[in-house]
């Protein structure tokens, strides 16, 4: 399941918030829940239900103002509007460059 | 046409925007219900088919959900529902999944869940048209071999559309002995092998050219646009005011002169007495002031519907949610607080849409503050008789701008109180937002029609039949006990609103408040604008509606001191004397006790702004010194 990403550098993953505006990236292993109450472990398994899955290509489309909160990330065929501490929960593997 | 057989219940069941509700539409036309599951606010859309052959079905159109695994009542429901858990609903006996079929990666997995429960199940593919425009190659019979389960193409918004899947209904005998297995929420094991299978049968069954999401993209790079995109939400929410204030003006009439006409019909058909005073006082004349606003709702309604169905409004929530974010609301609290701006009854029942429950009850207590078209006809008065039509600045009408500050004060009161709540109430829980933004389409026809069918039937049945019963009550309050023989005061100033608006005035002084006015406050719990006719009654006045306010005017400029009058204004900006709005908040929550809270807290605020108001310009009047 690594496949995609295995021989990447650890260093390079990024929380998909922090992924810059129009930039591809390659969503690196399942949503991690932060802190591991249960409200935090649901909503790790629902972004990963709704497509966040290990080798999806996501795509940060638009920002909210100010602050960048939320982000419209393409994900699949679809874009879901996440703010900061959902978006933090996916680790993302930048793709170089503005290309499909 | 036999109804021997009895009739099989199918359930709908879906991913939110995979046109579920739209395929719906197109199988029972207008033979549907909607109601509520009890203990919730959650619609609960039931129809009927009747097949060419004279088969029946009773379809239920379930609220949409990702996952069994469920995360808001919504879901909680839809769960509840095919698992057979709730009491209050039958089992389906066959469930039709509707997917997406440009979005099969995110919608086949709620599929595979459901199927795992072992009950009769159809798949239908909705939106095959937009599919095979953007290229994608589904193979069906491949995907029925995989699936394990009859799967049928359909297109929820062309006349038609539904046909193969009503052929493959006529044919199904449903097992009405099957139960579903027993279920469990998934762990991350399960979500992971489930997310596999998709991806193993769609890399089997459809060919799919790089997705072409340009369209989408351009219009999302300027309509998300913090500038841009803030513009043209700007753009649009002016229209929508304009439409709802200058197009329903015609229709608003014609409800008035209509009601207006009913009345008069029964004065001259009718012997004077209680039961004429009760039909045409209290009846005709008290719903007629809550139906007068019908036409505003529907053109309201009409344009959230086409912006729902268009896939704006999530963004226009994406646009407005870090704003609305800064006093712990969501960018979904948008929709219903601009609806309390014609009148807070709809917006109150539009915070459904709000998952989150501490946001949407920060919502509806906030709603109120918006001012609604009711207040309108007081603060037209009180400006017209009170503040001159002179220009500020050159260019701004002064009147107008008082109207403006009023509509401000309103908001800006609205935004502490949520700010207030955010501290109080839920403290330091992090909200979540995880809202799809769909595809761009094109509203469709028969959808809005349906949708502001079902808004109508809901607006004047639910708040009907509750404004009725208030309406007798106030007309009650309002008639009794008789003026006595020889009175020289208004026959309102003996009745029991009467007494009570007397004894209100003890507690109003301090506010500049006279006796008129806090008689005329009790009427005015039916709907703020009700108040213009009942200081008209108080004053003695023959004259109804809008001539109300023309003679009025002069009268009260002669009568009230002008801090007495920017009071008003300011209690008018919370007034929480709407009692068709209490008795909406304790449907949509349950309970009185936030009907009550609500009433409190505006109360509170209503009184403490118009006291300082009046202490203010007490002094700068110099009133205060005589």
């Amino acid at each position: 399941m690594k496949k995609d990403t295995g021989s990447m550098n650890p260093q390079e993953l990024i929380p998909l918030f922090d992924l810059p505006l129009g930039q591809e990236g390659i969503v690196s292993s399942r949503p991690n829940a932060i802190s591991g109450d249960a409200a935090d472990v649901a909503l790790a398994l629902r972004l990963f239900e709704i497509g966040f899955f290990d080798g999806e290509r996501v795509r940060v489309v638009a920002r909210g103002h100010p602050g960048g909160d939320p982000v419209a990330v393409r994900v699949g065929n679809t874009m879901f509007a996440l703010r900061k501490f959902e978006a933090e929960r996916v680790l993302v593997a930048p793709l170089g460059g503005k290309k499909t | 046409m036999s109804t021997a057989h009895a009739s099989c219940n199918l359930a709908l069941l879906g991913n939110p925007n995979c046109g579920k509700t739209a395929l719906f539409n197109l199988l029972t036309g207008s033979r549907q219900k909607v109601a509520n599951y009890p203990g919730v606010t959650v619609d609960r859309k039931e129809g009927e088919l009747i097949t060419p052959s004279g088969k029946q079905f009773r379809i239920l159109d379930l609220p949409g959900a990702y996952s069994l695994n469920a995360v808001s009542i919504d879901e909680e429901i839809t769960r509840d529902v095919v698992l057979g858990t709730r009491a209050d609903e039958q089992r389906p006996d066959l469930i039709v999944c509707v997917s997406d079929a440009t979005n099969l990666k995110l919608n086949l997995r709620l599929v595979l869940e459901v199927k795992r429960l072992g009950l009769p199940i159809v798949l239908a593919l909705n939106m095959t048209d937009l599919a095979a425009k953007r290229g994608i190659v589904i193979d069906v019979p491949a995907l029925e071999r995989e699936l394990g389960m009859p799967v049928v193409s359909t297109v929820a918004v062309k006349r038609g559309g539904a046909r193969e899947l009503i052929a493959r209904l006529e044919a199904i005998q449903p097992d009405t002995a099957a139960h579903p297995a027993s279920w469990l929420p998934p762990d991350v094991a399960d979500v992971t092998a489930t997310q596999r299978e998709v991806r193993r049968i769609l890399a089997a069954t459809v060919r799919e050219p790089a997705i072409d999401t340009r369209l989408d993209e351009h219009i999302d790079r300027i309509v998300l646009h913090p500038l841009w995109g803030m513009l043209i939400l700007a753009g649009t929410l002016f229209l929508m005011f304009q439409a709802v204030f200058s197009w329903a003006s015609l229709p608003m009439e014609w409800i008035k002169a209509g009601v207006e006409a009913g009345g008069e019909f029964l004065v001259a058909r009718m012997p004077e007495g209680i039961l004429r005073s009760l039909l045409v006082d209290g009846i005709i004349a008290g719903v007629g002031s809550v139906l007068v606003f019908l036409p505003q709702i529907l053109i309201l309604f009409l344009f959230i519907l086409a912006l729902e169905d268009s896939g704006y409004l999530p963004r226009a929530a994406f646009l407005l949610d870090r704003l609305m974010g800064t006093v712990g609301l969501s960018g979904r609290s948008f929709i219903p607080l601009l609806s309390s701006f014609a009148c807070a009854i709809p917006g109150i029942m539009a915070a459904r849409t709000i998952s989150n429950w501490r946001d949407r009850l920060a919502t509806i207590m906030i709603a109120p503050l918006m001012t609604c078209s009711a207040r309108l006809p007081v603060y037209a008065l009180i400006i017209g008789a009170f503040i001159p039509e002179s220009t500020v600045a050159g260019v701004f009408n002064l009147q107008g701008l008082v109207l403006f500050v009023l509509y401000v004060a309103g908001i800006v009161s609205a935004m502490a109180v949520a700010g207030v709540l955010k501290l109080t109430v839920g403290r330091g829980q992090q909200h979540p937002l995880m809202l799809e933004l769909p595809s761009y389409r094109w509203p469709h026809a028969r959808n809005l029609l349906l949708g502001l069918v079902e808004r109508a039937r809901i607006f004047i049945m639910r708040v009907g039949n509750i404004i009725l019963a208030l309406m007798v009550i106030l007309w009650f309050l309002s008639s009794f006990p008789a003026a006595p023989e020889g009175a020289s005061g208004p026959a309102i100033y003996y009745s029991y609103a009467g007494m009570l608006g007397r004894a209100l005035a003890v507690i109003f002084a301090p506010v500049g408040f006279n006796w008129e006015i806090s008689i005329a406050l009790v009427p005015g719990m039916a709907a703020r604008e009700v108040a213009v006719g009942a200081l008209g009654t108080v004053y003695a006045l023959s004259a109804t509606g809008d001539d109300v306010a023309t003679a009025l005017a002069p009268m009260l400029a002669a009568g009230w001191s002008l801090p007495t009058a920017f009071s008003l204004l300011a209690w008018y900006v919370f007034s929480p004397q709407c009692l068709s709005t209490l008795a909406v908040v304790k449907r949509e929550t349950g309970s009185w006790r936030y009907s009550l809270l609500m009433a409190g807290y505006l109360f509170a605020l209503a009184y403490g702004a118009a006291f300082v108001t009046y202490r203010i310009a007490l002094v700068l009047t110099g009133v205060g010194h005589a």
